[in-house]
């Protein structure tokens, strides 16, 4: 482990906190342009969130510690994640400690505690939330592992750093596998980072939130907290499909300056990925809750598809 | 364009049939469906240019225009003025659940393979492992036509299950001798044909293209 | 350490056995001072335990087999007791959960003082732990069916111990006969390998040796192995088999679930791994591929039906066979890998199930004696009367969310190591040989992956409806309060041991390395821990990596730092009423509960599970849309009642009342039976 190792992986956490919300900005943006809406500001998503910090926190009387730990536990299980994920470099001290089937887990207990607090003020709204966000997470995780089976079938791998050096080498271009296990992400990237036809994040019509039914009661720099995390958690599943599926770019030794590069690029590609994400919100309207196990079914149909034609076809 | 090359772009295609059989497999509706189908044809088109080319065969090419004229174009036009005659715009039920369905299909694609790897093993041709493909195509095109309860949509199934017969023709042996080929167009140009033609029967008989109303010709109720 | 020196492992598990054997013997000599009773019966079966546990440990960590031979029993038929890794595995396992549970007893029996007398239950209590104890220890057929009647024997009374109430009377009957007919197919099982191993004409062929030594013509093996593993899937309660479970377990008092979940079960486990790997050795891939599908199965059916029930011990109870289930498909990957001679990928399977086996010991053992937390303060089993005891049992509800946290497989808890090894071992499914088997694994991890997720939403609704929101019961909950401190220290054993099974995986796996070198012929620990004791690389560090401790420490340091930074300057914080989108008149019948948290899941999964949906409206009303009583009401069945009892069930009454015919009541016709039969059988012997 390296002074150099360290510093990129500082620089890496300091990147995903710094830029997630001008990520979300951009991609705010970029909806407000396809649907002829005048846009705000790129950076109105930092004035929001410091808008939170600085408010009191309202909690509700019968809030238990559950409620309060929460954001805390989200944010920085995001950040652990963060950690983990190669965006800079693929030499990072801290990737060993997690491979990609752990960094589902991170995720996992994420919404697992964010579930449990929307249960704990004891409304209809909260408990409707976790209720419909676990059912949704359920019909994810085994397309997820499917996705997960079939790129660590082409890289022998799960371990992050290990699958971008190994598509860096090159055997891995045009594989009809990695490409059905790449929709599949896409898709699965829907429903986890809880984006239209799954989720819509801007929604608080009662009978159609998932994410936002959960964290309805918190307020200040709790809320902050979650939304923040919840910024992060967008960027990051971006960076993950471009640690996964296209990782030119990042770096492959602990050179600064090559993390600088792989930084400037990793931007441009989750800038463009924004594109796609923003294509695909404005395309499809919301799914009826129920229409969901088809969505997610084709999910982990591609992502089996792309097993299947690995054994078959390559 | 080498051999190394051509095999992975055959691959590629072969996956992507797979995944327009599945499409069509779970597609609920019927203008969709018919996209897909064309997607198809042109997936195999392309598909039979290149093997063609890496072949050098050919004939291979006419039959590339033949299945791009028909398939991509003539077919999907009939369907769709079909369906506009005959008025349908409602989603298609199936009879399975679509995750079940899902399911059963993947189960079709293991299967297929189980049965062709053994003849893959055999072949020598750069296309062999498309096989199982072909075949599963096949099958779950019969197993669309079991689920839908549409007749329209059953005979998108048929041509899809011909498209997969075309498509193993191709990867098996290189296409089959060109007059066969042609013959085996026309027949589903005629099919087709006779399919529109019983169907407005069929309309103006029942009223409907619910296949469980044919169940009333049954004698003896 | 001076034990250690002067006893021998198996000395100091025989002398734990003989002394829970000499208490159970003396405990009704105390029946009259109840309270006396009960200290000193914890105290004994704890030290009991813990002596179990160290015996257990220690042997694992020699990695040698001793022996004992008892001249009990039958004439010319000793008992052979061996104590091997993995039989020391099992019995740590064993030790260790007895030992909290024990503790945990002395506060939950208190309970009962004034109300019946427990002299039954620690009699039992003791013979239950002796048995367990015996059966792991057993190196011969006859005393290992002996151990395996006391144990179950001993089970069904400590289940009838409430028998006033027709359901648990019925739950124990049901459970009998399960385990009896699982019994008599484990008999038979060790009947057919004796008789291969010495021939029918002599008894030699007892001993486990005698079978280690013989070799098996495959028809002769295969029946023996089906025997018994339907034996010993009955016991563990796999489906279809697990009927008797989610009765059996919630009649049962508390601590008494918590050991028949967490380590009865795991009794079956170890015949299964004694029988497959131990005795027979060698197998074809398809007896695997058996055992890996009926463990999927079971681990998809439970956590569905876990999903729907509102009963928190029955849903407990479920997730046992759910959890079995896990431990039944890495035990399968094993047997399949091993037949194809992939030793190493055998090994981390094997590891995967045991390190499950031992996870949810401590993570079962400790949910349930949460339950039984809760039910001692709410004498309520009903989720759905439960709520906001976050407040009122704050200890018990800490001690339960780590519990949910493990099961839920979520890091840097046990049971994520345990699910991680499995999926590990999934995933190096394509260096098999057998093209089917390449393409149906991972449809196998997927279904993993789908149990996984299932059970974390099960355990998010039983934490949040029991313990979240608002008291939902009819009598005020002013009168519940935390339990006492001999209850909560049995469950922060269990806890402890839970995060520490889950941050340093690679040394309790470094502790077991001689057990798949001993069953599969190949260690982990080459591969697994070969870069220190922080990291767990199953096959290589290029291939996948996990450090427990690093994902704990960094999660605490983060949150740390997040919440110093924001406590520098903290705004202000108050308690205010519940704003839920500025509704005002919220009660606390308006929370979700059990029965709708799972309505999505009854829809998507509703199929493979019998739910039965009611709504009937009141009649008098102007208009259907605004009636004046709903009823709503839900029947959830188990499919596998009707499918595989009932017609089991009828069909014997059906023979039972045709063969009834033939009692005519006069004595002639009883002679005709009697000459007929003499008649054909002389016909037969001149043939």
């Amino acid at each position: 482990m390296t002074v150099n190792q360290i510093v990129m992986e500082c620089l890496q956490i300091a990147l995903l906190i710094a830029v997630a919300p001008l990520f979300v900005g951009w991609v705010r943006m970029l909806k407000c342009w396809a649907q002829s809406r005048s846009t705000a500001s790129l950076f109105q998503p930092y004035r929001d969130l410091l808008k939170l910090f600085s408010k009191d926190v309202i909690l509700a009387e019968n809030a238990s510690w559950i409620f309060r730990f929460t954001p805390y536990l989200v944010f920085g299980t995001v950040i652990l994640s963060g950690a983990v994920v190669p965006m800079l470099t693929t030499k990072l001290p801290l990737s060993p400690s997690a491979d990609v089937i752990v960094l589902v887990g991170l995720f996992a207990i994420a919404r697992f505690f964010t579930a449990l607090a929307g249960m704990d003020i004891g409304t209809a709204f909260g408990g409707m939330g976790s209720s419909r966000e676990m059912m949704v997470a359920s019909l994810a995780e085994p397309a997820m592992l499917m996705a997960i089976f079939t790129v660590s079938l082409v890289n022998q791998s799960t371990s992050l750093s290990h699958i971008a050096e190994v598509m860096y080498s090159g055997h891995a271009v045009l594989k009809p596998s990695l490409a059905f296990a790449f929709i599949a992400f896409i898709l699965i990237t829907l429903a986890e980072t809880g984006r239209i036809p799954v989720d819509n994040p801007s929604t608080h019509l009662e009978l159609t939130m998932l994410h936002e039914a959960m964290i309805l009661e918190y307020s200040g720099r709790h809320l902050a907290l979650i939304e923040w995390a919840g910024m992060m958690k967008l960027f990051l599943f971006m960076a993950l499909g471009s640690a996964l599926f296209v990782p030119w770019g990042i770096a492959r030794s602990d050179s600064l300056l090559m993390g600088l590069m792989a930084g400037v690029l990793l931007l441009l590609k989750v800038g463009a990925s924004g594109v796609v994400l923003v294509l695909i919100e404005t395309g499809l309207a919301k799914m009826r809750l129920f229409r969901l196990t088809e969505f997610l079914g084709s999910a982990f149909l591609m992502a089996t598809l792309g097993m299947l034609s690995f054994f078959i076809l390559e | 364009m080498d051999l190394q090359t051509a095999a992975q772009i055959n691959s590629f295609l072969a996956a992507f049939v797979l995944l327009t059989a599945f499409g069509m497999l779970v597609q609920k509706r019927i203008y969709s469906l018919i996209h897909l189908f064309a997607w198809q044809g042109l997936l195999l088109s392309i598909n039979t240019a290149i093997v063609g080319y890496v072949a050098s065969k050919h004939h291979l090419y006419i039959s590339s225009i033949l299945t791009l004229s028909l398939k991509v174009f003539l077919l999907p036009y009939i369907l769709h003025v079909l369906i506009v005659r005959l008025r349908i715009r409602r989603e298609v039920e199936t009879l399975v659940n679509i995750p079940m369905l899902m399911l059963i299909g993947l189960a079709l694609v293991i299967f297929s393979y189980h049965l062709m790897a053994p003849v893959s093993e055999l072949s020598k041709l750069i296309t062999r492992s498309t096989l199982a493909v072909a075949l599963a195509t096949v099958m779950i095109g019969l197993l669309m036509m079991i689920t839908r309860k549409h007749a329209v949509t059953q005979i998108i199934g048929f041509l899809a299950m011909e498209n997969g017969l075309f498509f193993a023709a191709t990867s098996a042996t290189y296409g089959m001798p060109l007059v066969v080929e042609l013959g085996v167009a026309l027949d589903v140009l005629i099919a087709a044909f006779i399919f529109g033609i019983f169907f407005f029967h069929i309309h103006t008989t029942f009223d409907s293209l619910d296949v469980d109303q044919m169940a009333r010709l049954k004698e003896g109720d | 350490m001076n034990v250690v020196m002067i006893f021998s492992p198996i000395e100091m598990a025989s002398a734990s056995i003989l002394l829970l054997l000499v208490f159970a013997a003396l405990a009704g000599l105390l029946s009259r001072a109840q309270s006396v009773l009960i200290g000193l019966f914890s105290v004994v079966a704890t030290v009991a335990s813990a002596l179990a546990s160290a015996a257990g440990a220690l042997s694992v960590w020699n990695g040698t087999a001793e022996r004992i031979i008892l001249l009990l029993g039958l004439p010319d038929l000793p008992f052979h007791l061996r104590l091997d890794p993995l039989a020391g595995f099992f019995l740590t396992v064993i030790g260790l959960l007895s030992a909290a549970v024990s503790i945990y007893s002395a506060g939950y029996l208190k309970g009962f003082l004034g109300q019946r007398p427990v002299t039954r239950l620690v009699v039992f209590y003791c013979l239950f732990l002796a048995g367990m104890a015996m059966v792991v220890l057993a190196d011969d057929a006859l005393f290992f069916l002996i151990s395996w009647e006391v144990m179950a024997a001993a089970s069904y009374f400590l289940v009838m111990f409430e028998d006033e109430r027709p359901e648990t009377r019925k739950a124990a009957f049901v459970y009998l006969v399960i385990a009896h007919v699982g019994a008599i197919a484990i008999l038979l099982s060790f009947g057919v390998m004796a008789g291969i191993a010495t021939g029918f004409e002599s008894f030699g062929g007892y001993t486990f040796d005698a079978m280690r030594q013989a070799s098996f013509p495959l028809g002769w093996a295969t029946a023996a192995f089906l025997l018994a593993f339907f034996g010993f899937a009955a016991k563990a309660g796999m489906v279809p088999l697990h009927v008797w479970l989610p009765d059996a377990h919630p009649a049962a008092p508390s601590n008494i679930s918590a050991l028949m979940s967490g380590v009865m079960l795991k009794t079956a486990v170890y015949g299964i791994i004694r029988v497959t790997f131990d005795l027979l050795r060698e197998f074809p891939w398809w007896w695997g591929a058996i055992v890996l599908g009926l463990g999927i199965i079971s681990a998809l059916m439970g956590i569905l039906y876990a999903m729907m029930e509102k009963d928190l011990k029955r849903l407990l109870a479920y997730s046992s066979v759910e959890n079995i289930g896990i431990i039944i498909t890495g035990l399968g990957l094993a047997m399949v890998f091993f037949s194809f001679k992939l030793s190493v990928l055998a090994s981390l399977a094997l590891t995967a199930s045991l390190y499950h086996v031992m996870n949810h010991a401590m993570f079962k053992g400790l949910l349930f004696m949460g339950a039984g937390s809760v039910l001692h303060a709410t004498h309520e089993r009903n989720m759905e009367h439960m709520g906001g005891l976050i407040h009122r049992m704050p200890w018990t509800a800490a001690l339960f969310l780590v519990g949910c946290i493990s099961i839920s497989a979520l890091p840097p808890f046990n049971g994520f190591v345990s699910e991680w090894l499995t999926f590990q071992a999934f995933l190096l499914s394509p260096s098999l040989p057998s093209p089917l088997m390449k393409l149906f694994m991972p449809l196998g991890a997927a279904l993993l992956a789908l149990t996984a997720a299932l059970a974390a939403a099960t355990f998010v609704k039983a934490f949040g409806v029991t313990f979240l929101g608002h008291w939902r019961g009819e009598h005020s909950s002013s009168r519940i309060h935390e339990v006492d401190w001999l209850m909560r220290t049995g469950m922060l054993v269990t806890a402890v041991s839970c995060l520490c099974l889950g941050i340093f995986p690679a040394t309790f796996i470094d502790w077991m390395d001689e057990i798949p070198l001993q069953l599969v012929g190949s260690r982990l620990s080459v591969s697994a821990t070969a870069s220190g004791w922080m990291w767990l690389t199953p096959v290589a560090q290029e291939r996948a990596s996990y450090s427990g401790i690093v994902v704990f420490a960094g999660s605490l340091l983060v949150y740390g730092i997040v919440y110093i930074l924001l406590h520098v300057n903290p705004g202000k914080l108050h308690r205010g009423a519940i704003w839920d989108c500025g509704f005002q008149k919220l009660t606390n019948r308006m929370q979700y509960n059990a029965t709708s948290f799972s309505m999505p899941f009854r829809r998507v999964f509703g199929f493979m599970v019998h739910v039965k949906e009611q709504v009937t409206l009141s009649p008098q009303t102007a208009h259907a849309a605004f009636p004046k009583r709903l009823h709503y009401t839900l029947r959830i069945r188990d499919r596998f009642w009707n499918w595989l009892y009932k017609p089991v069930a009828d069909a014997s009454f059906w023979i039972a009342r045709k063969v009834g015919r033939l009692q005519q009541g006069r004595i002639q016709s009883y002679l005709i039976y009697s000459f007929v039969t003499i008649i054909v059988l002389l016909l037969l012997a001149a043939l």
